[in-house]
């Protein structure tokens, strides 16, 4: 009998709910570090970056107006489906470098963070909000609202675990995300994508696009429709590049600069805090 | 369409009086160093620029244009109360020096209030009523907050940054510099302060409060000049915040010039917000409001609400009694307690706002402006507003920063949330109707920082202040004002 001829997978981008190629038609090649696996990786262009834009844009409304109670339900459900693939993940942890226990641990962890922000959606408003007693005869409370478009470049070392800690607060948060995903280790970023698929995730919400770091990190600092643009990373000539861009139409630069994503110190309402605004509304009060 | 209401009744045979505030015994010297830990010092430059009163260009001061080693001696200054006095101060020890200054404020309100009309040309009712007291609430709110900052950031810890370079604008001067220093040194830290080129006096009038509160030389640092010292200041390698509050465009170059530094930064920029006035709102109120809105300090405040938005179906009312309202404002000497409207600021000030108005005209809109009588000499514009312009207007779109507003009608809710939202600023936004549901609705879909709702112009330590968008980043006053002067750990 003769063997069966695997099925090899087709890496593509996340795009408005669809699995795009790069409309560049360019890719890179990626080879993994024990040499066992080679795939052409989507080399995303500036045009398929701007695509996502106009599809997360068209979702923010829905997403933020969504309530935080059913946005909480969306997150725990991401959880949900990605505890279901655990084989296909930590087998892809692996293929990118990891050894099975640290891809376990990751996968775990990755797991537990998404549930851990489920938690928070409705929550860190009764944190952040506050009624403050002004000296007028006015009704003065303060609440966060999400800033609108985040761009992401996501931890080039934590190709999980770090895209998911800072995806997860953003849009917990009711913001809507691109991603630029690690391009040393692009494969479980993709395959992430198939589970926000089949998670209720509004098309739009969270686009992934993988290429070469040198060529988008401008476009994704300079875009005058994004909000506030989240770099993970430590390469001083980056964060400079992050920052200038950010001038152009005075976006949130939010840098996490060496920030190992494994402990729980790596969470928490504060990451959702960074991508919020402060909202305070008077009223008078009297007849 | 529009229903029928009698006219707002102004008429009265009764006339104002003159109603001069004295200004015998105000205190300001001929010429005014630069004060720099702790004395007021002269400059190595030796440069002096002239502030004027803006309502009959007589010269007030001599002030000290500080240059570059200026500054690096108020950084030094700074860094060194920052790292041997302040920093290790026990913090209810901070605070009280802070209550300190609120308290000297109050005693010499007057003082202040006279004076913050002189230099910058706003009339003396509003100085009196909300520049003077509010800054020194603003001190008064924060120092409370220098013990007790374990209990503004729950789970966290905060630590002070270090020296904060702060540059503040000119519409409302010494409330600006409270708003800078107060919880700056309530959390810590000590600061340059630039006050703006045209109203330097306030700021040095509270150095010398600072200076009789005993507060420790260095923690506060006052330096003037004009943009080359603001320049001095956010390029400094040993500043680790900027605080800046300014245009737009200013912030921009802030930004990319302190990119990659590690500095950290909040900015209070411009804005062009919208003042939305529903059919179902108290019309009478919203009237008043809209003055509030856009003629409040001569229109010079970034959360002005510079254009209007009246639901079609009492357009024709709102704007016919918005124009009688518009007569009725008295325009002239900032000193006069009967003043509604002032100087304007500064000679370019008025050539930007003139320029903008022909630019309006240009453009196809209909002026229309309060027949008042303007003093011969000074800075002077009346009330105006544009009807006939639509969003694509430059007078529609960009800041002018005086008494100048743009109306426009609308049809639905959804209409008008699209106008309001269509802007890069969002700093602030006005809502008025009677209905509860739909005002948490549009005040929901704002995308501004600040809501007035039913109200405009309302201002208060405890309320968090800053913008979405261009308008900036970072909160000033209330819990989210500590946010911009500390690290969390």
């Amino acid at each position: 009998m003769r063997n069966r001829l695997d099925i090899w997978k087709t890496y593509k981008l996340y795009i408005n709910g669809k699995f795009p190629r790069t409309e560049s038609g360019r890719y890179s090649k990626w080879t993994s570090p024990d040499k066992s696996v080679i795939i052409n990786v989507c080399r995303g262009s500036r045009k398929d970056f701007r695509n996502a834009i106009v599809a997360a844009r068209k979702s923010f409304d829905g997403w933020s107006n969504l309530s935080a109670f059913n946005r909480g339900q969306i997150l725990y459900r991401i959880g949900e489906m990605l505890e279901g693939r655990r084989d296909q993940f930590i087998n892809e942890l692996m293929i990118q470098g990891s050894t099975n226990k640290e891809a376990e641990q990751e996968l775990k962890q990755s797991i537990d963070r998404l549930i851990y922000y489920a938690g928070w959606t409705d929550k860190f408003q009764q944190i952040f909000s506050r009624v403050n007693p002004v000296s007028m005869p006015y009704f003065n409370f303060t609440v966060p609202e999400a800033t609108g478009i985040v761009a992401v470049i996501a931890p080039e070392n934590s190709s999980l675990l770090g895209l998911i800690s800072v995806v997860a607060p953003a849009i917990a948060g009711g913001n809507v995300c691109v991603v630029l995903a690690s391009s040393s280790k692009p494969l479980c970023s993709i395959t992430w994508a198939e589970v926000l698929h089949s998670s209720d995730v509004p098309a739009g919400v969270v686009n992934i696009i993988t290429g070469i770091k040198n060529e988008l990190l401008k476009h994704f600092s300079s875009h005058m429709d994004v909000n506030a643009v989240v770099y993970c990373g430590d390469k001083m000539k980056e964060i400079r590049t992050i920052e200038k861009m950010s001038s152009l139409n005075v976006k949130r630069a939010v840098i996490y600069q060496n920030t190992d994503w494994n402990p729980d110190t790596s969470q928490g309402p504060y990451y959702i805090l960074d991508t919020q605004e402060i909202k305070t509304t008077w009223h008078p009060i009297g007849i | 369409m529009s229903k029928k209401t009698r006219k707002l009744s102004f008429d009265t045979d009764w006339k104002f009086s003159p109603a001069l505030e004295n200004t015998e015994y105000i205190d300001i010297k001929k010429r005014y160093g630069l004060f720099i830990n702790g004395k007021f010092i002269p400059s190595k430059g030796k440069k002096f620029f002239d502030t004027i009163n803006p309502a009959n260009e007589d010269k007030i001061a001599e002030i000290t244009d500080a240059n570059s080693s200026d500054v690096s001696l108020a950084v030094q200054s700074a860094r060194s109360a920052y790292e041997k006095v302040w920093s290790k101060m026990n913090p209810s020890e901070r605070g009280k020096y802070i209550f300190r200054i609120a308290r000297l404020i109050q005693e010499r309100a007057r003082e202040f209030a006279v004076i913050e009309s002189l230099d910058g040309g706003k009339p003396i009712r509003e100085s009196k009523q909300v520049d003077i007291p509010l800054a020194s609430a603003h001190f008064f709110y924060y120092a409370g907050w220098a013990d007790k900052l374990n209990y503004a950031f729950p789970g966290r810890s905060a630590h002070s940054l270090g020296v904060a370079g702060q540059i503040i604008p000119w519409n409302f001067p010494l409330l600006m510099a409270a708003w800078k220093i107060a919880p700056a040194l309530a959390t810590g830290n000590t600061v340059v302060l630039k006050p703006a080129e045209t109203t330097p006096l306030t700021a040095l009038k509270l150095a010398e409060i600072i200076q009789e509160a005993d507060v420790p030389p260095g923690v506060v640092n006052i330096v003037t000049g004009g943009g080359a010292t603001g320049r001095a200041i956010v390029k400094h390698p040993d500043i680790d915040k900027i605080a800046f509050t300014g245009s737009t465009e200013v912030g921009k170059y802030i930004m990319d010039v302190i990119a990659g530094s590690g500095k950290k930064y909040t900015l209070e920029l411009g804005g062009k917000a919208a003042n939305i006035i529903f059919e179902d709102a108290a019309i009478n109120q919203a009237v008043e409001g809209i003055v509030d809105s856009i003629f409040f300090n001569q229109g010079h405040v970034c959360c002005a609400g510079s254009r209007l938005y009246v639901q079609e179906s009492i357009a024709q009312e709102v704007i016919r009694k918005l124009k009688d309202r518009m007569e009725t404002l008295v325009i002239g000497n900032p000193l006069d307690k009967n003043t509604d409207i002032g100087a304007i600021n500064s000679k370019m000030q008025l050539e930007k706002i003139c320029s903008y108005v022909d630019l309006g005209k240009s453009e196809g809109g209909a002026i229309h402006q309060s027949s008042c009588s303007l003093p011969e000499k000074g800075y002077w514009y009346p009330p105006t507003l544009f009807t006939d312009v639509s969003q694509s207007h430059r007078v529609v779109q960009e800041e002018i920063f005086g008494p100048v507003l743009a109306v426009q009608t609308f049809r639905t809710v959804d209409e008008v949330i699209s106008k309001a939202n269509n802007t890069p600023y969002g700093l602030s936004g006005g809502v008025w109707t009677e209905k509860g549901s739909k005002l948490f609705q549009v005040s929901k879909e704002i995308r501004a920082g600040v809501i007035w709702a039913n109200s405009f112009n309302k201002f208060d330590p405890g309320s968090p202040f800053g913008g979405y968008k261009e308008s900036g980043m970072g909160r000033e006053g209330g819990v989210e004002g500590l946010y911009s002067y500390v690290g969390l750990d």
